[in-house]
């Protein structure tokens, strides 16, 4: 099997946009929560949210028309945008262009979406409902559903290889990830810009998750407090939008062409908890196997991780689970382990949390910083590995750990070890 | 223009992002505006929405141009 590197990192959160204002942003502890505006929230029990900001491009705000043609907008919801946002990012910072039939047949897309577009299918049942089925427009298909993003990325820079999307609700991003690299070291793609994309940030999508109690519903009136991973007084997590892609490159093809390469992804763990819809297994040992398997192949050792990022969405149940899985696969080792939640600074992504996250883990090693876990007044239990309460930690990573857990019991992790 | 020219004129120049000038009776919607067979489906629909009429299929068939569909909503309005 091929070696996979990274060589090229794009990201649109609710930190802003580009790979520079998310990791100042991140390492200093800033945040992108705030009371939902843009729609009406009084008798939702949830009325904050992680939002992109918008803005005229500038300052690291996110400008659409910088990266959607703005007469397809109206077409497509949001999350197809930063999908494309994000996906055209990396392929900028790899420097990677598909100018030849062989560079473009070899370079493909796999980028995935935990949900799609919910908005607007929202929207176009009401208009269904009010105004009958010949209202209802010809992109209400193409613009909602999932591998649109990839499909638009693919259109929209030439890549003709292998175009495939991932649904594993908050697994997406890393599924996504992990996949697009098998299929550079099973040899059929040389590229692959993988990642995910997601913009739940609506009325259907908060009613929703706060209906299956997930949400965070005591904090409404303090939104930059609300997403407090491991810490005693958490009560759910907080929605966020936005995408991360990473374009992957068989590590001969990167050298060859004297790419960046920012890390090598030397392992995948997949595993299902078979046991509940929205629930973690008590025991944590979904999660336990999915990181054991990512180590397999890996030639590492536990004792040699650095950093996990985890999943830590900051709900009573999930954080601590993560926490004793991670105790039982390092064992004395955690105690030289830093591991913390992003989800504190940016909520929860759902199909994209994985692969922002994996741009935020791969950013960890290349500055030597483990970023915060806001927020983290009062662990609600004691554990030897450092949480990175409040403050980021400099710190060498040279092998990080980036963890996400889906509905349906999937779970995902990406291991990923800096370039000597 | 007529008031039914300068309504279809602005739904053309909403939905397709073309320059105003560029909007004349014989452009085609999709050879001189850029629509594909999709957009001249939702061009349609807009029509229907801002005229209040319905436009059936093998009628909308016919409409290929910014001056057919003046003609054709000109022609529905009055009857």
């Amino acid at each position: 099997m091929r070696r996979v590197v990274v060589t090229g990192l794009g990201v649109v959160s609710p930190l802003g946009c580009g790979v520079e204002t998310n990791w100042r942003r991140l390492a200093a502890g800033e945040h992108g929560f705030r009371r939902i505006d843009m729609f009406e929230v009084n008798d939702l029990a949830c009325q904050i949210a992680a939002v992109v900001p918008r803005g005229d491009g500038a300052n690291g705000t996110f400008n659409p028309d910088d990266w959607f043609d703005p007469k397809e907008q109206r077409k497509v919801d949001d999350f197809i945008i930063y999908g494309v946002c994000a996906a055209t990012q990396a392929l900028k910072d790899a420097n990677w262009t598909a100018d030849t039939p062989e560079k473009q047949e070899t370079t493909g897309v796999l980028i995935g979406s935990g949900i799609g577009g919910l908005g607007g299918i929202y929207e176009t049942s009401v208009t269904l409902l009010e105004k009958g089925p010949r209202r209802v427009s010809p992109f209400f298909v193409s613009g909602r559903i999932i591998n649109l993003v990839a499909g638009y990325v693919s259109i929209l820079h030439g890549l003709k290889g292998p175009n495939h999307a991932v649904v594993t609700a908050c697994a997406t991003g890393t599924h996504a990830i992990g996949d697009a690299a098998r299929i550079i070291a099973m040899g059929d793609a040389d590229v692959m810009v993988a990642g995910g994309a997601e913009s739940p940030v609506n009325r259907i999508g908060v009613a929703g998750f706060a209906a299956c109690r997930a949400l965070t519903t005591g904090f409404n009136d303090r939104p930059e407090a609300a997403s407090r991973p491991y810490d005693r007084n958490r009560d759910g997590f907080v929605l966020g939008e936005g995408a991360g892609c990473v374009v992957l490159e068989d590590y001969e093809h990167a050298r060859a062409r004297g790419a960046k390469i920012y890390a090598e992804l030397i392992g995948y763990g997949m595993s299902g908890d078979a046991y509940h819809i929205t629930a973690p297994t008590p025991d944590g040992d979904g999660a336990y196997r999915c990181m054991k398997m990512a180590l397999k192949r890996s030639n590492t050792s536990v004792s040699d991780i650095d950093y996990v990022n985890a999943h830590g969405t900051s709900t009573p149940l999930g954080d601590e689970i993560e926490l004793r899985a991670v105790e039982r696969l390092l064992g004395n080792a955690g105690a030289n382990l830093s591991m913390s939640s992003t989800k504190s600074a940016i909520g929860h992504l759902l199909g994209a949390a994985g692969a922002v996250e994996a741009v935020y883990t791969i950013l960890a090693m290349t500055h030597g910083v483990a970023p915060p876990t806001r927020n983290l007044d009062n662990p609600s239990v004691e554990t030897a590995i450092d949480l990175v309460p409040h403050h980021a930690r400099t710190r060498e990573i040279n092998l990080a750990l980036s963890n996400s857990f889906g509905f349906g019991g999937t779970n995902a992790s990406l291991l990923f070890r800096k370039p000597s | 223009m007529s008031d039914v020219a300068e309504r279809v004129k602005k739904i053309v120049i909403e939905h397709l992002g073309v320059e105003p000038e560029k909007v004349v009776t014989n452009a085609n919607f999709i050879d001189d505006l850029g629509a594909d067979s999709l957009d001249t489906v939702e061009l349609v629909m807009a029509f229907e929405e801002e005229f209040g009429v319905e436009i059936p299929d093998d009628a909308a068939e016919k409409i290929a141009t910014f001056g057919d569909a003046v003609d054709f909503l000109v022609k529905a309005q009055a009857a």
